[in-house]
């Protein structure tokens, strides 16, 4: 697959991708792809966004062994690459600090952020705190009551937090309104985006800035085991954790690359977020790819019990990807996820988080059906902390 | 020439300035449209923007959301939208009708297919607000085989490389944002749409319309003195939602007689 180089000059990535946007952003989104284009080439940039991984965040992230959980599953050995460790407890910190680079290079004092889980938020909350900027977070309102943990903690950042009303009142309107305070604001403002989606460059950009997971983790396991895995594993709702870990796999032959999107009550239902397994291509928030759609073509409400993966697009390089037939995408639904989540805490001593335990649960169906000597890497993206009030409320506990 | 076309033709000829309202399809129920079209005629509208409903609608302020979910509501979709566009055609065959709406609904049906349909229902011209000319090949030459105007933006923040590319495509008129923000927003800076407009004229050769954040018969008077056509969006939707299904004609028609005066 040496031949994989994309996106194009037109920010494609084979049919999807591209730049949607309302004429107002093309000149900002010109801005940014010259400007990224010149970081790109620049040593120190880079330099400054490796320094920062290493000293902010705690990078690299380390590589775990889920023995107890493998030998209970009885098949392929389970492997953790553990960004729930980084700093602000996802993998949304590494994209967080590249923007705000790429922010401060471009003389922005202010930057914009939406939010699901919230992760992104908080990601966002804490480099505008280290490099001194002013930010706003937009949220969806249900998104605000279910994460109420990490409203407070972009409150203390000293972030502004909006609740979005609009709509389905969930992370894509959420994003609606970030680029409605972008247009509104583009003089003075740095739209940090949160997921590999949106117009180009940000899928380009954002996968650029999480690939550093899987370039760790192909050092990792290759010091480890002296070999790479046999499949790797992660959840996918913009995809962003996802690209960054098969991103650097996917010119490696023999390792399956699997996509795990949320399947709410599942896929037949109708209710979950699985644009890849049941979607269409369409155009959404700048780009083209799969998407949830009505035969109007106005977006469906999604369903899922993890926040961050509740959302009806997906980035554009992961619907290249499916259609080339390089990556798998499965769904998983939320009591599958939901048991994972447990099993990682009882058998592993780790709290997952519900959207990464979308990944667990695959993994482990899977996993028995593999020989022992098989090895599955699973993108731990982030901690669960956040989601035991979730978790709680699921298990008919009030905390 | 088209129906857009004549009709600033014959304005020009007149030494009159278009008003253009626009509405959201469907809003506040399906049923009213038709009569809210021949309402704003009624009043002086020289073109119409149908607004196509979108679940979301990225480009717009608040009161256009609120228009696009009171009609979703009704699940007023893009054919719906059609087949209003040919009930009203059945008794004005002289006021141009211009959809404008996102990609999406029209992505959907196909390009080639919704151009057909467009252009048999009795539609003039076609706005998608989140298709810069960099994506619009495809979908211009649908619009353009079918006999209908692609009409594009123009942003204060376009620069004149980009403003020489979208004259080559436009076609009808194109439609200058006069602010940086969203539909209904409230920071129009008139001086400037002046000297803007001046320097588009250097690249543009059909009409100029200028539309957002234009909220009173002043500002469109004022306006009007630079640009060949004035839009007014968000104003009309805020009657509409203010006004009950029994009123809402009366009052938008008032509305519009008022904005045609102070152009005029």
């Amino acid at each position: 697959m040496s031949s994989y180089d994309f996106p194009d000059a037109r920010g494609r990535f084979g049919a999807y991708g591209g730049v949607y946007v309302a004429e107002t952003l093309m000149a900002a989104l010109d801005e940014l792809n010259a400007e990224y284009a010149r970081a790109k080439a620049d040593p120190a940039f880079w330099q400054e966004y490796h320094h920062e991984l290493k000293h902010f965040v705690g990078r690299p992230s380390p590589i775990y062994h889920a023995k107890r959980w493998s030998e209970q599953l009885g098949g392929a050995q389970i492997y953790f690459k553990r960004e729930d460790l980084n700093h602000t407890g996802a993998h949304k910190v590494n994209n967080t600090i590249g923007q705000a680079l790429l922010a401060r290079r471009m003389g922005k004092k202010r930057v914009i952020a939406e939010t699901g889980a919230g992760q992104h938020g908080v990601a966002s909350a804490t480099v505008a705190a280290r490099y001194g900027m002013e930010c706003v977070v937009y949220m969806g309102s249900e998104d605000v009551k279910r994460q109420a943990p990490n409203v407070f903690r972009m409150k203390l950042l000293g972030a502004t937090v909006v609740p979005v009303e609009s709509g389905s009142k969930t992370l894509k309107d959420a994003l609606n309104e970030a680029m409605r305070d972008w247009v509104t604001n583009i003089d003075s403002t740095f739209y940090i985006l949160g997921t590999a989606a949106g117009p180009h460059p940000y899928p380009m950009l954002v996968r650029d800035f999480q690939r550093i997971i899987g370039i760790e983790a192909k050092e990792q396991m290759q010091d480890m085991l002296g070999r790479q895995p046999d499949m790797v594993v992660a959840c996918v709702g913009g995809g962003s954790n996802a690209i960054g870990i098969f991103h650097p796999y996917v010119d490696v032959d023999g390792v399956r690359l699997v996509g795990v999107e949320a399947g709410g009550d599942g896929v037949d239902t109708g209710r979950h977020a699985a644009p890849l397994s049941a979607g269409k291509p369409g155009v959404l928030h700048g780009f083209r790819s799969y998407l949830m759609q009505d035969e109007d073509g106005q977006i469906i409400e999604t369903h899922s019990v993890s926040a961050g993966l509740d959302y009806p697009g997906v980035g554009p390089e992961h619907s290249l990807l499916k259609d080339i037939g390089r990556a798998e995408y499965v769904a998983i639904n939320d009591d599958e996820a939901l048991k994972a989540f447990e099993d990682c805490c009882h058998l592993e001593g780790i709290i997952p988080a519900l959207e990464s335990s979308h990944a667990l649960a695959h993994a482990a169906k899977v996993a028995p059906t593999m020989g022992k000597d098989q090895i599955i890497l699973v993108n731990l993206s982030g901690r669960g902390d956040k989601d035991i009030n979730t978790v709680a409320g699921l298990m008919g506990i009030t905390l | 020439m088209s129906r857009v076309a004549e009709t600033f033709a014959r304005l020009q000829a007149a030494g009159e300035k278009a008003l253009i309202p626009f509405i959201t399809a469907g809003d506040p129920n399906p049923g009213l449209t038709v009569g809210l079209m021949h309402g704003l005629v009624d009043g002086g509208a020289d073109i119409i923007e149908l607004g196509i409903p979108f679940s979301d609608p990225m480009a717009d302020g608040p009161v256009i959301q609120r228009a696009s979910e009171r009609a979703l509501a009704h699940k007023v979709g893009l054919r719906h939208v059609l087949a209003m566009v040919k009930t009203f055609r059945e008794t004005n065959q002289h006021t141009p009708v211009v959809l404008m709406g996102y990609l999406n609904p029209v992505h959907v049906l196909g390009y080639e297919a919704f151009a057909q349909a467009a252009a048999a229902a009795g539609v003039d011209g076609v706005l998608t607000v989140d298709c810069p000319p960099e994506e619009a090949e495809d979908l211009t030459a649908a619009l353009v085989a079918a006999g209908l105007d692609p009409v594009f933006l123009i942003a204060p923040t376009t620069p004149a490389e980009r403003v020489r590319e979208i004259a080559r495509l436009a076609r009808g008129y194109v439609y200058y944002v006069s602010l940086k923000g969203v539909t209904g927003a409230g920071n129009l800076d008139i001086d400037d749409v002046a000297r803007k407009i001046a320097a588009l004229r250097e690249h543009i050769t059909v009409p100029i319309g200028v539309g957002f954040g234009i909220r009173d018969a002043e500002t469109a008077r004022a306006i009007s003195v630079t640009a060949d056509a004035v839009v007014v969006g968000s104003r009309l939707v805020q009657e509409v939602e203010a006004a009950t299904p029994e009123t809402a004609v009366e009052q938008l028609t008032r509305l519009v007689a008022t904005l045609k005066a102070a152009i005029r």
